[in-house]
């Protein structure tokens, strides 16, 4: 533990202040408060109920942390939660949606050292380019906050249709959706997949980076007091071989993300289709700085189309 | 063991009753509650679990009693109760539906010949609080509609005020209206207070004649926590120890997973033993509950998870 304390600060070049090892040998050095890293799940972070847990390293090999060993019935566990939020947040006005989004990257501006800092550990990258990551994340829950009261004006719409009929479409959430984060972009690109599902109106349960999850973990800490409805978004991290597939199979999740599951992915679509769910496959190279427009955002909506009859 | 000195109970007085009652030993509340949460925390998996989910299935007493309820309502339910997972033909029915008695006919006829009984909730349900002309009135209707067990509670009032002889002697009135019909008297335990109460209320309600003590009627929370049952359980077993009759348990209000339902099974092989282990003698009266158990009947047997979107909604 000793040795990755050393090795974030070593990284990261923050300020903290050094340990007073000389003001008198009789007050001892202080003993580091180091964070268990949890799941986040129903608005709470609870331990695996299998009470595994496996070690995290960095890039290069260092131990950094130990995250929970999530197991299939946390992922049921995490089906629930999603399932009793969907009714509430999908209910919520666009706008509302938006805000709470927006409030999101507020937060996560205030505690983007930490995250700064997990980058670093986490990909080994340079302190320039983590910033980069961070911001980029940040902005991108601004970018969906933003889209959350227009999708309608663009996904839906009034048709034209021949007869006396006023036509009219409109997305709605498709439900419950799981979601495998992608395992490179602990960060930017788990925020990239998870911020759209919501901003339409689902609730998600995300399988975590399994080299990198303690970004993750770190993202559920700024969820949870970001005003976002408990269950809205849950945070497993564990095994993807292990928790893809029960999420995959089960009947109460209504559509899954698999930019994450990698050679996983044609099995776990042939689980989903036993129970018709929504997939959205794999992409050969994402780049996620890209603009990802409504991408990620249409293929978990359902389209509502309404004929009403006028002229009577 | 308390002794059994009340061969006269019908012709008792408050003095006697409360000195019989008041006799039985305390209930040592802490240790009922360390027992029943180390019951719970059985590990109950794979063929064991597939056994206690059908076992669970038959003890259900599916039940609707809201104010809403319809003769539609009760037909719909009567099916779900000789087929519950439709899907499925190896799901075996439940023991009973549970309606209030002016639905009894409709259920009768739902249910005729399939095996699945008919039980009704009487004498004023939930409250009691009604004449006992009422709810003699109430109980025989039922019967002659066609119930063949009947859901009474008692007067708590009376209960909790000291007037066990208004208590027991409701119950023998009651148990009499009830013919060759089952009698489970609902002791509505949310509010007896204390578990010592809970006690003599079971004692009470056997001597009086009861065939089922039941723990309540839904309405009230809490409704069936497990140390509660488990004082029931233990009331039975002692009982059939001293005068050799067998009483019925039946946990209502609150059981809504299969880990509940599995739960109360442990605690009546553990406490009363496997004779109780059988919907003859132990019930568990809930409405949602069949739908958790059916999921989980299924996640056993295909692997995957299922979801309420796949069951009927009632």
């Amino acid at each position: 533990m000793a040795e990755s304390k050393k090795h974030r600060k070593k990284d990261t070049g923050t300020t903290e202040a050094a340990p007073q090892r000389d003001t008198s040998s009789a007050v001892p050095a202080r003993l580091a408060v180091l964070k268990t890293y949890k799941l986040y799940v129903g608005g709470a972070f609870p331990r695996s109920e299998s009470g595994r847990s496996y070690s995290v390293t960095s890039s290069d090999g260092a131990h950094l942390a130990n995250a929970a060993l999530a197991s299939r019935k946390d992922a049921r566990d995490a089906v629930l939660a999603a399932r009793k939020a969907f009714g509430g947040w999908s209910a919520r006005t666009a706008y509302n949606r938006g805000q709470i989004l927006y409030r999101v990257a507020e937060v996560l501006e205030g505690r983007r050292a930490q995250f700064e800092a997990d980058l670093v550990d986490a990909d080994g990258v340079s302190a320039d380019e983590a910033a980069r990551l961070v911001s980029a994340a940040i902005d991108r829950w601004v970018y969906y906050a933003g889209w959350t009261d227009k999708i309608a004006q663009v996904a839906g719409g009034s048709n034209p249709v021949s007869g006396p009929y006023y036509n009219h479409s409109a997305p709605e959430p498709t439900g419950v959706v799981a979601v495998v984060a992608p395992p490179q972009g602990p960060l930017l690109g788990l925020v990239s997949v998870l911020a759209p599902i919501i901003a339409g109106g689902n609730t998600a349960i995300v399988v975590a980076s399994e080299r990198a999850p303690l970004a993750a973990v770190t993202l559920g800490e700024v969820l949870a007091t970001s005003d976002l409805p408990g269950g809205v978004v849950n945070i497993l991290t564990g095994r993807v071989a292990e928790l893809a597939p029960p999420l995959a199979g089960h009947a109460d999740v209504n559509a899954l993300d698999l930019t994450g599951a990698g050679d996983l992915a044609a099995e776990l679509e042939e689980a989903a289709a036993a129970t018709l769910k929504r997939v959205l496959r794999p992409r050969a190279e994402e780049d996620w700085f890209a603009d990802p427009g409504l991408s990620r955002v249409t293929p978990f909506l359902e389209t509502k189309t309404v004929w009403h009859p006028i002229g009577v | 063991m308390p002794d059994t000195a009340l061969a006269s109970a019908t012709t008792a007085s408050n003095t006697s009753l409360r000195a019989y009652l008041h006799g039985l030993p305390g209930v040592d509340e802490v240790g009922a509650r360390a027992r029943a949460a180390d019951l719970s925390t059985r590990s109950i998996k794979t063929t064991a679990k597939a056994e206690a989910i059908d076992l669970a299935i038959r003890m259900v007493d599916l039940t609707t009693l809201e104010g809403a309820d319809t003769a539609g309502k009760v037909r719909a339910l009567a099916g779900k109760a000789k087929h519950p997972d439709p899907a499925d033909p190896s799901v075996p029915r439940v023991a009973a539906v549970c309606v209030y008695s002016d639905l009894v006919a409709v259920a009768v006829e739902a249910l005729a010949g399939s095996g699945v009984g008919v039980a009704s909730v009487a004498t004023a349900f939930p409250s009691g609080r009604a004449p006992l002309e009422a709810k003699l009135i109430d109980t025989r209707r039922a019967v002659a509609d066609g119930a063949g067990e009947i859901d009474m509670v008692i007067d708590r009032g009376a209960f909790l005020s000291g007037d066990y002889v208004k208590v027991h002697d409701e119950i023998v009135a009651v148990k009499e209206a009830c013919g060759s019909a089952h009698l489970k008297v609902i002791l509505e335990t949310g509010e007896l207070v204390t578990y010592d109460n809970v006690r003599r209320a079971s004692w009470l309600a056997m001597h009086a004649g009861a065939d089922f003590i039941k723990t309540s009627t839904g309405k009230v929370a809490p409704a069936a926590t497990l140390p509660v049952t488990l004082i029931m359980l233990e009331a039975v077993r002692d009982f059939r120890a001293a005068t050799g009759r067998q009483i019925g348990v039946k946990p209502a209000g609150g059981i809504r997973t299969t880990k509940d339902a599995i739960k109360n099974l442990v605690l009546v092989n553990e406490t009363a033993g496997s004779d109780w282990l059988d919907p003859a003698w132990f019930r568990l009266g809930a409405s949602s509950l069949l739908n958790d158990l059916l999921m989980q009947r299924t996640k056993l047997t295909t692997g995957t998870y299922s979801g309420p979107d796949y069951y009927t909604l009632d």
